[in-house]
């Protein structure tokens, strides 16, 4: 997820301190991963220098200054171009797995083992999300759902790749 | 041997239909509100391994357990009995019956079982309250959606108070949200009650509603999480 075009979009409903980017950001996005103030002021200088925010006031108390920050026509266009911007599928696991698998059957090691317990792995991950998205509100499910999307079509990869085995150890030579 | 404290179990099953081997030392165990998937590519068994475990298929050796009593050693009418009094199933498809109003359905088991039919209705209507399709009581299975029908079958499934809940694919033919209700009304009801459901199922995502998973193999079962 690009941390930049994410904080960006959040300052187009108006200005905002870095704190309350952080808490925004956290609340709708940051479930497994909120994050950290460093990234939160790293990536707000970077916005700065390129223009795409500006400093729309600063405050200045007993503690360090406070800027509150204000997103900029050319942020505004950018967060547009981002959101326009298909996102390259990832080929995901698989290129490890199949690396592990071929491996497998390389060393004499069993391959149809490896697979049930990434399986098994899979699954348990599936579980915890399952619950999640029970007791969650619709962004839990939203979320949860994409994930065990992805998830489930790993799932049928391995279940492919089991019930092809035997032709793949013959056509690596193992 | 049964696996200690469970309510149905299966041990070393094997079935062959003509030359075909569908079970080839299949076991299986399931303890009083847990939720077992049973999983495996089409023609692994899967379902002919539910069907032995709930009495309607016979394997040609191997023990089934249910409640401390082998069904080997009941007679057609104790095993036929068992399955209207103690089982409950859900299929994928076409398990309702058409001439009877959705209610008429929910309330058939508990009908069969001997229960007055003001009874057996309020009971049913319960049922179908709790799966979110009491405004389909008076309709007949033909007039109501898939999902409609599926959460039907699950209603009558449960209305008879089992102790096991059969379920082959019982989203199989539910678009994704429909089937994911369906499988959250079954689980907690199934839970809250103490029913123990074997689940067969292909969908890794119906799976997941599970407590633990059982994948059977070419009629092998494993069980991963138990042989850890």
């Amino acid at each position: 997820m690009s941390i930049g075009h994410t904080l960006l979009g959040l300052l187009e409903s108006g200005p905002r301190h870095g704190y309350d980017l952080k808490r925004a950001f956290d609340e709708k996005f940051g479930h497994d991963r909120p994050l950290h103030y460093g990234q939160v002021y790293s990536t707000m200088s970077r916005l700065l220098k390129n223009g795409l925010v500006e400093v729309d006031g600063v405050e200045s108390g007993g503690g360090p200054e406070r800027k509150r920050y204000a997103i900029t026509e050319a942020g505004i266009t950018d967060v547009g171009a981002w959101l326009a911007q298909p996102e390259k599928p990832e080929p995901y696991l698989q290129s490890t797995l199949y690396t592990k698998i071929v491996l497998a059957l390389l060393t004499g090691r069993s391959a149809e083992a490896l697979l049930d317990t990434q399986r098994t792995e899979h699954l348990r991950l599936m579980r915890i999300l399952t619950d999640r998205k029970r007791k969650g509100d619709l962004a839990d499910q939203l979320i949860c759902d994409h994930a065990l999307f992805h998830l489930e079509a790993d799932l049928r990869w391995l279940e492919l790749t089991a019930a092809r085995l035997d032709r793949l150890a013959a056509e690596v030579g193992a | 041997m049964t696996p200690a404290g469970s309510l149905l179990s299966a041990d070393s099953l094997y079935k062959t239909y003509g030359q075909t081997p569908a079970l080839d030392g299949a076991s299986f165990s399931i303890h009083p509100g847990e939720v077992v998937a049973v999983m495996g590519p089409s023609g692994s068994g899967k379902s002919t391994l539910l069907h032995c475990l709930a009495g309607i298929v016979t394997p040609d050796r191997g023990t089934i357990t249910y409640a401390g009593r082998e069904l080997s050693a009941m007679s057609d009418a104790e095993r036929s009995s068992l399955r209207r009094t103690e089982f409950g199933f859900v299929f994928q498809f076409g398990q309702l019956v058409p001439e009877l109003t959705c209610v008429e359905n929910v309330a058939l088991p508990l009908r069969l079982a001997g229960t007055k039919r003001k009874e057996a209705e309020r009971t049913a209507r319960h049922w179908l309250e709790r799966l979110e399709v009491d405004t389909v009581g008076a309709k007949r299975p033909g007039e109501v959606s898939g999902g409609q029908g599926q959460r039907v079958a699950v209603a009558r499934a449960l209305a008879a108070s089992p102790k096991v809940i059969f379920a082959d694919e019982p989203t199989g033919a539910l678009d994704s949200l429909n089937g994911e209700r369906v499988m959250e009304l079954l689980t907690e009801a199934a839970r809250a009650t103490h029913v123990a459901v074997v689940l067969v199922t292909h969908e890794a995502r119906v799976a997941a509603y599970s407590d633990r998973d059982v994948t059977v193999r070419d009629g092998r079962t494993r069980d991963l999480e138990h042989a850890a």
